[in-house]
């Protein structure tokens, strides 16, 4: 209703200047957005959009089955959802045709163990970067002798190739490794279930938190010293200086990183690949989504393709609700960087 | 801004449209192309580790400066080989000539059509090969590679606590008692979730008379007594400890470490760790250790040992088929087999070099290892190896932890085989 108001309240429009003839190349004038965005589109088109096309595209053809007479492999024909209830209902094709529950060691029964380890991944690992990222934040936000020094050591774990560090776990929690070594322990480190996954969650949260804390460092400064003197001047205590002025304001800066961090950990790929192989437990304690795809395209891709275009849309939303409706927008973050600055 | 979007979309349209036309598979037409045909060629292998094959081709080279041939070195970790082979058979690359396979590929390669049949014109002479690695090469009847070098698990054991090398799989749990006496792990293999945990069950499923698939590499057998009786004696080699807890974590290098520390009687593993066990500074057993074949079940006849190695396989979509056969020939050769041997400690596939006695003084496990070999079983040949391999390596890894029965653990091998072939 207030909106019909003020629309009749609105003074009335102002003459519209002459359309002029926009040129192509006449940049003055706006014309040439097209043919200078054009590049970049194709460009994206090419190397991203063509994929997730095809890729769509290949997860309703069937894998090629083998003809029985020549021994041969032909091709699998349209295969409607099947590839998707494959993953999604773990369901496999039976012997007589049908479908039937996917038995232990098909990669169809693995679909939602790899999802919940996934998922358990993200959460439990981004939960604990954000608590020592903020506090390695504050630290090096001080202003002390030798923070310099400080930075640049904390950076040293991400600064190194996640093969290596992969590497360099799966010797530290070998079983005659320094882990057990140090602990007294006899722990078969990457055989548990609940062992290989703390491997996991430790090694990453170890490679990774420099980069939450560098992203949330940035955050940090440029929160005006003011206000905190202000708030000292009203007498508010630390705690309440840091719940009240520090995370809201440092909020979309930490926002952002916690966005990064959780697409980053939803792929995992590199880092459970070596340091465990996707084993733990009965053997796929470990296993992510990013594993489970390379090891289905091994066995046939219309089916990898099915599954990695869950994995996109599943990365997709999560992405879309954190940007939406948890208010992580990397350009208004960049946009109030600037602010500040200023 | 529609106009805009509009454009946007013609202009990835326009970027879609000569891509989306790849893809098919090979066909027949290609089988029958290019076999008199003869020129430069290309071989393709894994990391030449031991520079045999530079020092072959330059050989084959000044014999056949008209046909010469280009070697192209993959990376030395075989998915990576196995995935690039498969993106340039895909892309029918005529620049890939001949590659050298992985036994377990052959199959699933001349399944998909990529892999030229080596009948009439292309037939290779396979007489005084060794047949079990003439079979990896073979795929329903056709022989689709040359067998190019072999592999074979062996026991090492330490023969300053155990004289005589265990026959049977019951004497050698029997000798456990030997190393509980001197505070060391009795037997471990592979037993970590990788290649290697096939290559160590499907040993004790054949040694036991049982087997995983059917001779058309698709019907799973593997839901057998005999079968069953194999996964279960590792079993319950893990449960009272004759095979340390911690080797379920071992891939080769881990047991051949502990093998060399000292910590371990018995070891399952390849011939590579002969000439290391006996020259590494950290070794401890550099004389106190010697060779055997697998143990058997009945004394008689060893066991069924895992074969290793790789196959040398022409391309059909090669230009020149007819220098490709003569190269694959040139590989079987006397000479050749006898040079990997002695240039990188490969283990030929012609039977004659185990008896060479020059070859034999300097490398005395030969006997061993042609016993081993002509006791041993190719793993499963089979189109659909990778998911074989990962419904034995996640069932059998869950029966040897004891969250499965091994019943269980061969019922759904068994479903798991069959899934794979009925898709």
């Amino acid at each position: 209703m207030s909106e019909a108001a003020t629309d009749v309240q609105a003074p009335p429009e102002p003459q519209k200047p002459q359309r002029r003839r926009k040129s192509w190349f006449n940049l003055s004038e706006g014309g040439g957005v097209p043919m200078l965005v054009a590049p970049t589109l194709i460009l994206l088109a090419i190397v991203i959009g063509y994929p997730v096309v095809r890729a769509v595209i290949m997860s309703f053809q069937k894998d090629p089955g083998l003809d029985k007479a020549t021994g041969l492999f032909v091709a699998g024909g349209p295969a409607g959802f099947s590839n998707y209830t494959h993953w999604l209902l773990a369901q496999c094709v039976a012997a007589g045709g049908g479908t039937t529950t996917c038995p232990a060691g098909n990669l169809g029964s693995q679909f939602w163990t790899a999802m919940f380890n996934t998922v358990f991944f993200t959460v439990v690992e981004v939960a604990i970067e954000i608590v020592l990222g903020l506090w390695f934040a504050m630290i090096m936000h001080r202003k002390f002798h030798g923070r310099g020094l400080l930075r640049a050591a904390v950076l040293i774990p991400w600064a190194i190739p996640t093969a290596v560090t992969a590497k360099l776990w799966y010797f530290i929690f070998a079983y005659d490794g320094i882990a057990n070594h140090i602990l007294h322990t006899h722990i078969l480190w990457t055989a548990g279930a609940w062992s290989s996954r703390f491997a996991i969650i430790f090694a990453d949260v170890w490679k990774t938190t420099p980069f939450m804390a560098l992203l949330i460092l940035a955050g940090l400064q440029i929160i005006p010293d003011d206000v905190y003197e202000a708030a000292k001047v009203d007498g508010a205590s630390a705690w309440q200086r840091f719940v009240q002025i520090t995370l809201p304001l440092v909020r979309p800066a930490l926002m952002v990183a916690v966005l990064f961090r959780v697409l980053d950990v939803l792929r995992i790929y590199d880092l459970p690949a070596i340091l465990t192989n996707g084993g733990g437990g009965s053997g796929d304690a470990t296993t992510t989504l990013s594993i489970l795809v390379i090891d289905q395209i091994r066995q046939g891709f219309n089916s990898a393709a099915a599954l990695s275009t869950i994995t996109f849309v599943f990365i997709f939303l999560v992405a879309f609700v954190f940007v939406k409706f948890l208010g992580a927008n990397v350009i208004e973050t960049q946009e109030a960087e600037r602010k500040g600055a200023n | 801004m529609p106009k805009r979007r509009k454009l946007a979309m013609v202009a990835a349209l326009a970027a879609l449209t000569p891509l989306a036309a790849c893809g098919g598979g090979g066909g027949s037409a290609d089988q029958g192309a290019n076999l008199d045909s003869r020129g430069p060629i290309t071989y393709v292998q894994g990391k030449d580790n031991s520079n045999v094959i530079r020092p072959a081709i330059a050989k084959w080279n000044k014999a056949h400066p008209k046909e010469k041939v280009t070697f192209k070195e993959q990376s030395d970790q075989a998915d990576q080989q196995h995935d690039d082979l498969v993106q340039h058979f895909q892309a029918k690359d005529a620049g890939y000539d001949v590659v050298d396979v992985d036994v377990v590929w052959t199959a699933e390669f001349a399944a998909k059509g990529w892999l030229q049949p080596l009948k009439d014109k292309m037939a290779v002479n396979t007489d005084g090969l060794l047949p079990a690695t003439v079979k990896t090469a073979t795929y329903n009847g056709t022989l689709y590679a040359a067998p190019q070098a072999s592999d074979s698990g062996l026991l090492y054991y330490r023969k300053d606590l155990v004289p005589n090398p265990p026959k049977t799989w019951d004497e050698m749990m029997a000798d456990c008692k030997i190393a509980k006496a001197h505070d060391m792990g009795c037997y471990a293999g592979q037993f970590a979730k990788y290649e290697g945990l096939t290559c160590n069950i499907t040993e004790a499923i054949n040694t036991n008379g049982g087997s995983v698939v059917g001779d058309d590499g698709v019907t799973p057998t593997v839901d057998s007594d005999e079968a069953a009786a194999g996964l279960q004696r590792l079993v319950d080699a893990f449960k009272d400890g004759n095979i340390p807890k911690q080797a379920i974590t071992y891939q080769e290098e881990q047991g051949r470490q502990a093998f060399e520390a000292g910590k371990l009687l018995f070891l399952r593993n390849w011939p590579y760790v002969y000439k290391l066990a006996k020259t590494d500074g950290s070794s401890v057993v550099k004389d106190k250790f010697g060779i055997a074949p697998l143990p058997g079940v009945s004394g008689h006849v060893p066991g069924a040992a895992t074969l290793g190695g790789h196959n040398a396989a022409i391309s059909v979509y090669s230009d020149h088929k007819a220098t490709a056969h003569d190269f694959l020939e040139f590989l079987e050769s006397q000479w050749f087999q006898k040079f990997e041997l002695t240039q990188g400690s490969l283990a030929p596939v012609r039977e004659a070099m185990y008896h060479d006695q020059s070859l034999i003084d300097q490398f005395n496990y030969l006997p061993t290892l042609l016993t081993a070999i002509q006791n041993a079983v190719p793993r499963p040949v089979s189109p659909y190896y990778p998911a074989v391999t990962k419904a034995i390596q996640d069932n059998s890894y869950a029966a040897l932890k004891g969250s499965k029965s091994v019943d269980q653990a061969m019922k759904d091998m068994s479903a798991a085989i069959k899934t794979a072939s009925s898709s």
